[in-house]
């Protein structure tokens, strides 16, 4: 689905990526770990196409499109979702208008018809209760006075209505008490089908507890140093990072 | 290119015919009124950047031109007016034509009790003791050149009158549609509200076809003690239309008055807006929207005088300005010694969706008494680059990404306006003004 090869990326001049290779599958789970800066979040904006980073080295292909060539917009309209670590808020833009104009946008670069207000609102209602969120925040400003549960839970609701075929979930358990995370973890593992990946960024490993990766990489110093099965991340939660970083060193 | 000199000479020249075509009217009080302001305005000059108030505000362009009176309705078409017009069973409708009363196009039969809705020169036949109390007492003609020329060529208008303890569940709107034929229009609006009453009145200025025209138009508010007010202005001139406005409203004991003074048109467009506050526990709400785009020019200035104790106001105008067009704002609020447990807020908010667009802001506050709560502001800035990021990445494209940020941004100047009918009205024409 998604093959990154030799990616090296910059923010002001500073290399964050400094060669990662990824490839995921149709159905697969990745977990990217790694410490804080690192470059995990970097490769999750670098994938969405955020415009302050460059690309400097490297290739991303998409479902056999080089992403690389497309807008942001082109990006997630062929199917790529990112959970944001900080979804921001927009004043005076209801839920509503944000996912009504972004999945007629994606169903019109698809040659799909768009949905009409009943469809949509239809559509909407059944994917909220996944996420137990109540009707009344379609009426309210994207993420306005949201508390951080409830933010991360709005991307998981919005992943759930644009059904992406890649999902990149950036930290999305952080700031999350243990029943926002089980909701959010929930709701992750309903959405997930053969047809679709997801890639999920975290630093620690307890969302991994509810959402059981089929690979796991440890991303350190802007490149991927050790890849494992699920049972790394568990390895890595009761001996840290060190070893690992340690192990690395020795190979270079 | 004509001097400031040969444009007075025009006006002055114009009024003459003018006069000449009014007959058996030269006897009524009101062309005395006219005759004195014709006066002032010839004693006047036309402002230029050198008057403080004139500093941002380049008048050449209007100088530049010629314009004749209006002389006859021509014929417009149906849609267009439409266009403009409310639902006429939901409300009470009047529409001028170059600025005569157009029978056809209103519906003002079956007019609520409490109300007396005319055109201006009917009223003050109909009823001279009560108009002539107070027209042009709450403008300067001593002052403001625009004033003293509209008040000289005063013929055409409304008059809204609200009699005591009346409520007007019925919304008020008057339409003044201009054909670009090199003229001049002089709509002048007396609005009287009197004591326990309810009111809501929409203003629309619209144009049509290919030359130029002149509007320079005068409107005075006079509201009694607990009346509660709600005014709309919607100026969407053709693009190449000059634009002259001045607001006077004057707020009694515990009267309410929110304005929505909202611009989408013309190339040269200055409003004054100035309110005064005569009585104690009075409100007055403010609300500004500009939208420009290739060469436009808006101007508002504002005045707000808190001239009794116990008042609030608050202020809110906002700008999106975009190519190379220009935006003038400047907001005065004067506290006076007497005017103590005063709130006034102010706020300027602009958004430049261009590099070469250009914005002047200035918000004044003058306070002598020392028992209140004041603050005012200005911004200018550009559209938030993780907001738009953030609705890319959900696949919307950058162009209706961009509306949806602006739209947001205007909307809280609207959103209060209790009429849904307006409030969609505003949205349609903001949303084709920047798609």
């Amino acid at each position: 689905m998604i093959e990154i090869k030799n990616l090296h990326a910059n923010i002001d001049g500073r290399e964050i990526l400094k060669g990662i290779n990824l490839t995921v599958n149709k159905g697969e789970v990745h977990a990217i770990m790694g410490p804080n800066g690192s470059g995990k979040s970097t490769l999750a904006q670098v994938i969405t196409g955020r415009e302050d980073y460059e690309v400097t080295q490297g290739e991303v292909f998409f479902n056999g499109k080089n992403l690389l060539e497309l807008s942001t917009e082109a990006r997630a309209c062929e199917g790529i979702f990112l959970a944001f670590q900080y979804p921001v808020e927009i004043p005076g833009v209801s839920n509503t208008t944000l996912l009504k104009n972004a999945l007629n946008s994606i169903r019109k670069y698809r040659g799909e018809e768009e949905l009409d207000a009943m469809e949509f609102l239809t559509l909407v209602k059944k994917k909220m209760s996944l996420v137990e969120l109540s009707e009344d925040l379609l009426r309210r400003s994207v993420n306005e006075g949201f508390s951080g549960g409830e933010k991360k839970r709005n991307e998981i609701f919005q992943m759930a209505v644009l059904q992406p075929k890649l999902a990149i979930l950036d930290e999305t358990d952080s700031g999350l008490d243990i029943d926002a995370l089980r909701i959010v973890a929930n709701g992750v593992t309903k959405l997930k089908s053969p047809e679709n990946a997801t890639i999920v960024v975290t630093h620690y490993q307890r969302l991994l507890n509810y959402i059981i990766p089929d690979f796991v990489h440890v991303l350190y110093n802007g490149k991927i140093i050790k890849s494992g099965d699920k049972s790394l991340a568990l390895e890595l939660e009761n001996k840290g990072y060190d070893w690992v970083i340690e192990e690395a060193a020795e190979l270079v | 290119m004509n001097s400031s000199i040969e444009l007075k000479e025009q006006f002055l020249k114009q009024f003459q015919s003018f006069e000449n075509t009014l007959n058996g009217e030269k006897e009524l009080p009101l062309h005395q009124i006219r005759k004195d302001a014709i006066e002032k305005f010839s004693t006047l000059n036309f402002p230029s950047i050198k008057d403080e108030e004139w500093k941002y505000t380049n008048i050449n362009p209007l100088l530049s031109k010629t314009f004749k009176p209006a002389d006859s309705i021509p014929e417009v078409d149906p849609e267009f007016i439409n266009k403009y017009l409310f639902d006429k069973k939901e409300f009470i409708t009047l529409v001028f034509v170059n600025g005569y009363f157009s029978k056809e196009f209103s519906e003002i039969d079956s007019l609520p009790k409490g109300l007396i809705l005319e055109t201006i020169s009917e009223a003050i036949k109909k009823h001279p003791d009560l108009v002539l109390n107070y027209f042009s007492k709450y403008v300067s003609t001593e002052k403001n050149i625009f004033t003293a020329l509209n008040t000289a060529f005063a013929d055409h208008g409304t008059f809204v009158f609200v009699e005591e303890d009346a409520i007007i569940e019925k919304p008020i709107q008057i339409l003044y549609v201009t054909k670009a034929d090199d003229i001049f229009v002089s709509p002048r609006n007396l609005f009287l509200v009197s004591k326990n009453t309810q009111v809501k009145i929409i203003e629309t200025y619209a144009g049509f076809g290919e030359r130029t025209y002149f509007t320079n138009q005068v409107t005075e508010f006079v509201i009694n003690d607990n009346a509660v007010v709600e005014h709309v202005r919607i100026q969407d001139e053709q693009l190449n239309a000059f634009h002259i406005s001045t607001l006077s409203v004057d707020l009694e004991k515990s009267s309410n008055f929110s304005s929505y003074n909202i611009n989408f048109g013309g190339s040269f467009v200055r409003n004054n807006v100035n309110a005064k506050f005569n009585g104690g526990f009075a409100e007055c709400r403010l609300n500004g929207l500009y939208v420009t785009e290739g060469t436009q020019f808006i101007d508002n200035h504002t005045s707000i005088d808190h001239a009794k104790p116990n008042c609030l106001s608050n202020e809110l105008y906002k700008g999106i300005l975009n190519d190379t067009s220009r935006g003038v704002f400047n907001g005065k609020v004067f506290v006076r010694q007497d005017a103590q447990k005063t709130n006034a807020y102010q706020q300027n908010k602009n958004i430049l969706l261009s590099n070469d667009a250009l914005v002047n802001t200035k918000p004044q506050l003058e306070i002598f008494a020392d028992d209140v709560k004041c603050s005012h502001g200005a911004t200018v800035g550009q559209l938030d680059k993780d907001q738009l990021f953030y609705l890319k990445a959900r696949g919307i494209q950058e162009k209706e990404a961009k509306a949806i940020l602006i739209y947001a941004f205007a909307s809280d100047v609207v959103h209060s306006i209790s009429m849904l009918q307006v409030r969609d009205h505003l949205e349609a024409l903001l949303a084709k003004k920047l798609l």
